[in-house]
């Protein structure tokens, strides 16, 4: 049985079971006349063995689903013969690939050996046998629910709080997955690290001013054994995002200025959505105009005055990036402008200031730390833009500061290690974790400095 | 103003009066107030001049990309090369080519042909056969049957080929050039709606690739985030809003969730290569993995609409509906959960635009791959229609970046449509308390 049907034969059950709980309601309480005998209306009864009949057996279904094919895989490998369990670990996996798409009826490459078509059937075996499992056990436990609850059913039985209690664990179920997430996202980069630190010591990869992460794959292959400093990669991700700042901070303070204190209410009424448009645009679109436009300008430019600029300039990245976080700068700061109160402005006023005063003297001290929070947080988008760098910044690690050259960023190092298909333990996958788990660090720093400031700005004028 | 007052000091002849100091500044610092003004209206024109530059790069280069350049060929259905059993597998290249030599009998030698085949398309031999297919009539007969160009001298009839250049360092011949003169000066070659284009999966060949695929299979990843995000979004808000208690536990679920919101997308590409595909073993390029990844990065967006959405309801209607007895759960249920929706709606049709516009953690996931087939369920390999943009910018051809700029188009279409349809929601059925 497919788990497709498992899982809806699951629901139907458990639908059954709404109805079987809803009529056994009416039945203990006396007909629809009794209802007033029952403890809660019958559609609680329903629904709590509808909950019973599902929900056991759901979970069943996702663990089983989550883990079945790391067991069976680990219980084919075991029975290969040991000629081939004795392979080293990238051969091992793939040949249990090749088991794998045997399996599924991919076509494969070459001649199938012997040995693994009969480890093909085995796997295919030990499928169907848990498949089959799997809808034995959940569909009689679906139905021993059904079965026990719906034997249970009295009229002094607590359905609507029972159901309730259910529901409220779910709920907080769902809340948790947040927690869930992160704990996720650090254990699996911070795994994969550490075993790249095994390989790389910590300080090399933090100070090391050299990177070119491409090993050599055969003992005997020319080429580096690959040089994991990643201070180069730093120092192109925080060029780009320098220049982009350098374009988004005042580009978009200014908006949310004149937004806010200049505009009349049509003006502010188009413009800020239109800026915010620009917030709404993915990435892989600015990467492109970035690339097709912005770079060769830049290039064509750079030659007119005589300068040798990159085709893949840091420049160009840079400034559409820059771009890209305006819309993030000005509506953060404009709420933090619009969170002073009109009595500071309304003082300067009276104190003969003109309008530009009053906002540089006042205003925006007022607002300062709302808007370094916002900057910060729009620093952390920045580090951590991924598309716009892939696309128009290079590969080539350079350590310099000039704008004009080519230079890398950690996202595009990530990207250009993990992208098509390698061995999973080699220094060079496991690099793009470190610089995974340096990126989730560094962005998480800057927001959880940014929005504790932003938090106790906001608290001050309340 | 240390100026005046060293004037002052130096003419102490006159007594001036505060009002005679300030007067004099004025019209500096009038200046200076229009300047500050214009700045802010400069960096307001910047920003419009950035997005319009945007669009019309975007647009300009991308919308000669719905028409294809099509060729009319006289081809006769020979029924001696197609015999009943094998009409799926005959050899329709070679009726091309036949119906171009007869066309141009000047193309004498190899190379001459090969170059006089270069000016249709690979697709055309299918077209036929598909032909043939529908309407097995035909065989015996010669039709007149328009076929997709190839792609340059698509190029050439759009206007984006430089004649100017050496032959050699054009992807058109002389030759070529000359046929093609030919055939429009016969009316034989004319640009159509493009229709491949919408109906289509990748190709390397561009006036064969479509965005079918990667739309079916950004739809898929869609469905699954959906289905995941919006009930389990919906639930943390709803628990964190109406039934947590203020403690520490809460606090920190409150803090990841505004973390989670801003960290970089790629880092949850990194989650999902290393828990989704390495550790749980599911499928790579596949629309449920990329539906997970993508979940998890739009959860916070719509717990956080969701929660804001909750807190708009007035505290009256859930003391009423206690009042009249309900339980928390009842009233959450009955009357909150229902006034809150259109918001929460509303959230979810924002976070779901995020998702459709993001590419980076789907690299991570294998999503980015040369698929033709398009996708038909949630495990088949596919991409998604960011990752295939990404994919035909990478390609060399000039015919891909029209290409490019049109599918940019279409996701920008379905991007503006997801987000009008939620301020129209927000529009009809936000109550204002």
């Amino acid at each position: 049985m497919s788990p497709t049907t498992l899982l809806f034969i699951l629901l139907a059950l458990s639908t059954c079971g709404y109805y079987a709980g809803r009529r056994r309601a009416f039945a203990v309480g006396g007909g629809s006349a009794g209802i007033k005998n029952l403890h809660s209306r019958p559609i609680y009864y329903g629904s709590l063995t509808a909950l019973w009949c599902g929900i056991p057996a759901l979970l069943l279904f996702g663990f089983w689903l989550a883990f079945e094919s790391t067991l069976i895989t680990h219980l084919v490998v075991v029975d290969l013969p040991e000629t081939m369990r004795d392979l080293p670990a990238a051969e091992l996996n793939l040949k249990v690939n090749k088991i794998q798409n045997l399996v599924s009826g991919n076509i494969i490459a070459g001649a199938v050996e012997p040995q693994i078509q009969v480890a093909a059937d085995h796997y295919r075996n030990l499928k169907t046998t848990s498949n089959a499992a799997l809808a034995v056990v959940a569909i009689s436990m679906a139905i021993l629910g059904l079965v026990i609850v719906r034997a249970k059913i009295t009229p002094t039985l607590r359905a609507r709080n029972r159901v309730e209690q259910v529901i409220k664990y779910i709920l907080i179920v769902c809340s948790t997955i947040a927690i869930f997430t992160t704990v996720g996202i650090v254990l699996s980069v911070l795994f994969e690290s550490i075993r790249f630190f095994q390989k790389v010591p910590v300080a090399e990869f933090l100070f090391g001013l050299k990177w070119s992460p491409q090993t050599a794959i055969r003992a005997d292959q020319v080429g580096s054994s690959g040089a994991f400093g990643a201070v180069p990669v730093f120092t192109g991700t925080l060029l780009i995002s320098a220049i982009a700042m350098c374009v988004a901070v005042p580009t978009g303070l200014m908006s949310a200025i004149y937004l806010s204190e200049y505009a009349n209410k049509k003006f502010r009424a188009v413009a800020k959505p239109l800026i915010e448009i620009l917030a709404g645009i993915p990435t892989v679109v600015y990467g492109f105009f970035a690339a097709l436009t912005i770079a060769p300008f830049i290039r064509d430019t750079g030659g007119l005055l005589g300068l040798g600029v990159s085709s893949e300039s840091a420049l160009a990245a840079g400034l559409v990036m820059g771009i890209m976080i305006i819309p993030f700068v000005s509506s953060l700061s404009d709420d933090f402008i619009n969170a002073v109160p009109q009595a500071l402005r309304d003082g300067s006023y009276s104190l003969g200031a003109t309008q530009s005063e009053t906002i540089k003297q006042v205003i925006l001290p007022a607002a300062l730390p709302g808007i370094v929070g916002g900057i910060l947080l729009a620093v952390s988008r920045a580090i951590g833009e991924t598309m716009i760098v892939v696309m128009a910044a290079g590969l080539a690690a350079n350590l310099t500061l000039n704008p004009l050259e080519t230079v890398t960023t950690v996202t595009v190092q990530i990207v250009t290690l993990l992208v098509g298909d390698q061995e999973f333990d080699s220094a060079k996958t496991l690099a793009a974790f470190a610089l995974g788990l340096l990126l989730f660090v560094v962005t998480l720093l800057l927001n959880v400095i940014a929005l504790h400031v932003v938090r106790k700005y906001r608290e001050q004028y309340e | 103003m240390n100026n005046s007052q060293n004037q002052l000091s130096i003419r102490p002849k006159k007594k001036e009066r505060t009002l005679d100091i300030v007067n004099r500044g004025l019209s500096k610092r009038y200046r200076a107030e229009q300047r500050f003004r214009l700045y802010g209206l400069l960096a307001i024109v910047a920003s419009m001049a950035f997005l319009s530059l945007l669009f019309i790069s975007i647009i300009g280069n991308g919308y000669t990309a719905f028409q294809q350049t099509f060729l009319e060929l006289r081809v006769f259905f020979d029924p001696e090369i197609m015999d009943e059993q094998s009409l799926a597998s005959a050899d329709y290249q070679g009726l091309v080519k036949k119906s171009l030599r007869g066309m141009f009998p000047d193309a004498k030698g190899r190379p001459d042909k090969r170059l006089l085949y270069g000016i249709v398309s690979s697709g055309a031999s299918f077209q036929l056969r598909d032909m043939v297919l529908t309407r097995p009539d035909i065989i015996g007969q010669t039709l007149k049957v328009w076929v997709p160009a190839d792609d340059d001298v698509d190029m050439l009839i759009k206007g984006h080929f430089d004649r100017q250049l050496g032959e050699g360092e054009r992807r058109l011949k002389d030759k070529q050039l000359a046929w093609i003169d030919q055939l429009s000066a016969e009316g034989k070659i004319k640009k159509k709606f493009n229709t491949t284009f919408f109906t289509t999966g990748d190709s390397r060949e561009p006036e064969l690739a479509g965005i079918w695929g990667a739309v079916a299979g950004s739809f898929f990843t869609l469905v699954v985030t959906l289905l995941l995000s919006f009930p389990i979004g919906v639930a943390a808000a709803v628990y964190l809003e109406e039934f947590a208690p203020k403690n520490r536990w809460t606090d920190l679920i409150e803090v990841n969730i505004n973390n989670l919101a801003a960290v970089p997308s790629i880092v949850f590409g990194l989650l999902g290569l290393a828990v989704f595909l390495n550790f749980f073993g599911l499928p790579r390029s596949a629309p449920i993995v990329g539906g997970l990844v993508l979940a998890l990065m739009t959860l916070p967006v719509i717990i956080i609409a969701s929660r804001s959405a909750l807190t708009a309801v007035p505290p009256s209607i859930r003391e009423a509906a206690l009042g009249v007895g309900a339980s928390k759960m009842q009233m959450v249920a009955h009357h909150v959960l229902p006034l809150a929706l259109p918001g929460m709606l509303t959230g979810a049709i924002i976070g779901m635009a995020r998702a459709l516009g993001e590419t980076a953690p789907l690299l991570m996931i294998g999503m980015v791959a040369f698929i033709v087939d398009i996708p038909a369920g949630f495990t088949d390999p596919s991409t998604a229609l960011p990752v295939q943009i990404y994919l035909w910018a990478d390609s060399p051809e000039r015919a891909f970046v029209e290409r490019t700029s049109a599918a940019i188009m279409m996701l920008l279409a379905f991007l503006i449509t997801m987000n009008a349809a939620a301020v129209i929601l927000r529009k009809r059925f936000e109550k204002r308390w």
